[in-house]
């Protein structure tokens, strides 16, 4: 049976084309999902595309937070459903509180856009285990609003929990507290990652094919699932 | 009609750059003297029927749960006559 993973289209996601391209290159079936529509078709997982749904108005993610296709997604999430939301996606899962913290306007003001090395530091999650913990990455990064913020108590959690899933190396590129690129809830499927790993998954449109490895974990993951 | 106003500000804790940008700009436009500029949202809100305690308390909530992210921002509601 061939794995299926939703890709969620709000108004205004701008990379739902790249996710649904880099499921498909993973070896998943790649299931539009709609903003408006409950139905979850069932799928075995979900990604949170970047972009800037609902115009990024009010805050980012924080309108496509109350959409019903999020309704779903929030009780599957903790039902143990695989979820991983990029960029944008991100943003909506910190808004959704499925993570910890938010997501605040870059440090230096300036709309981001480079291929940023990365290193793995969670290997366990449901979205990183075809990596090695420690292994570096790079991937494109594009952000406006990507610094990660949290109280001190939460980030020494994470921490101390294993939760950071992959921290900025060589040069932090919008603030983000502890360099902190990625991190994963406590069960291990709910993952939020500011730089895009779908924009890496072919020699001829990436920098990389690092970025492959996020779908393939899933993959893995649910294959293995008795 | 009575209007609520809801203001959301980023926590003292919460770097702004935003208000930053705006601060280091003032002495270029001849407006000394500021030391600090912290930028925030304000939301005016045309309220139906009386503003009683309920409905000064589902605006609270509505506050809490949408217009303000409390993990980032505080907010205040006050009803402007």
């Amino acid at each position: 049976m061939t794995t299926r993973i939703g890709v969620v289209t709000f108004p205004g996601s701008l990379d739902d084309m790249d996710a649904r391209r880099a499921v498909r290159l993973a070896g998943a079936e790649p299931v539009p999902l709609w903003h408006r529509d409950k139905d979850l078709h069932q799928v075995d997982g979900v990604v949170l595309p970047g972009g800037f749904s609902y115009g990024d108005y009010l805050r980012c993610g924080a309108i496509a937070r109350f959409s019903p296709v999020m309704e779903s997604i929030v009780a599957g999430a903790k039902e143990g459903l695989p979820v991983l939301g990029i960029c944008n996606g991100f943003q909506v899962l910190c808004e959704s509180h499925l993570l910890p913290g938010a997501l605040t306007r870059n440090d230096h003001l300036h709309f981001i856009c480079r291929d940023q090395r990365l290193r793995v530091e969670n290997a366990d999650t449901a979205w990183t285990s075809s990596y090695e913990a420690g292994q570096e990455i790079v991937v494109p990064l594009k952000n406006g609003e990507g610094g990660y913020v949290a109280d001190e108590r939460t980030l020494d959690e994470l921490e101390a929990e294993g939760r950071v899933v992959a921290r900025y190396l060589e040069l932090n590129p919008n603030g983000s507290r502890r360099d902190i690129a990625g991190i994963t809830n406590e069960a291990g499927n709910v993952v939020g990652l500011m730089p895009h790993p779908e924009h890496a998954v072919e020699p001829l449109t990436g920098p990389t094919t690092d970025g492959l490895g996020f779908f393939t974990s899933i993959l893995k993951r649910l294959v293995n699932t008795p | 009609m009575a209007r609520v106003v809801v203001d959301v500000m980023l926590k003292p804790e919460i770097l702004d750059p935003q208000g930053q940008a705006v601060q280091r700009a003032l002495p270029r436009l001849g407006f000394e003297g500021i030391s600090d500029v912290r930028q925030g949202k304000r939301f005016e809100l045309e309220v139906e029927g009386p503003v009683d305690d309920a409905a000064l308390a589902r605006i609270r909530e509505m506050a809490e749960t949408f217009l303000a992210n409390t993990v980032i921002e505080d907010f205040t509601v006050r009803t402007e006559s």
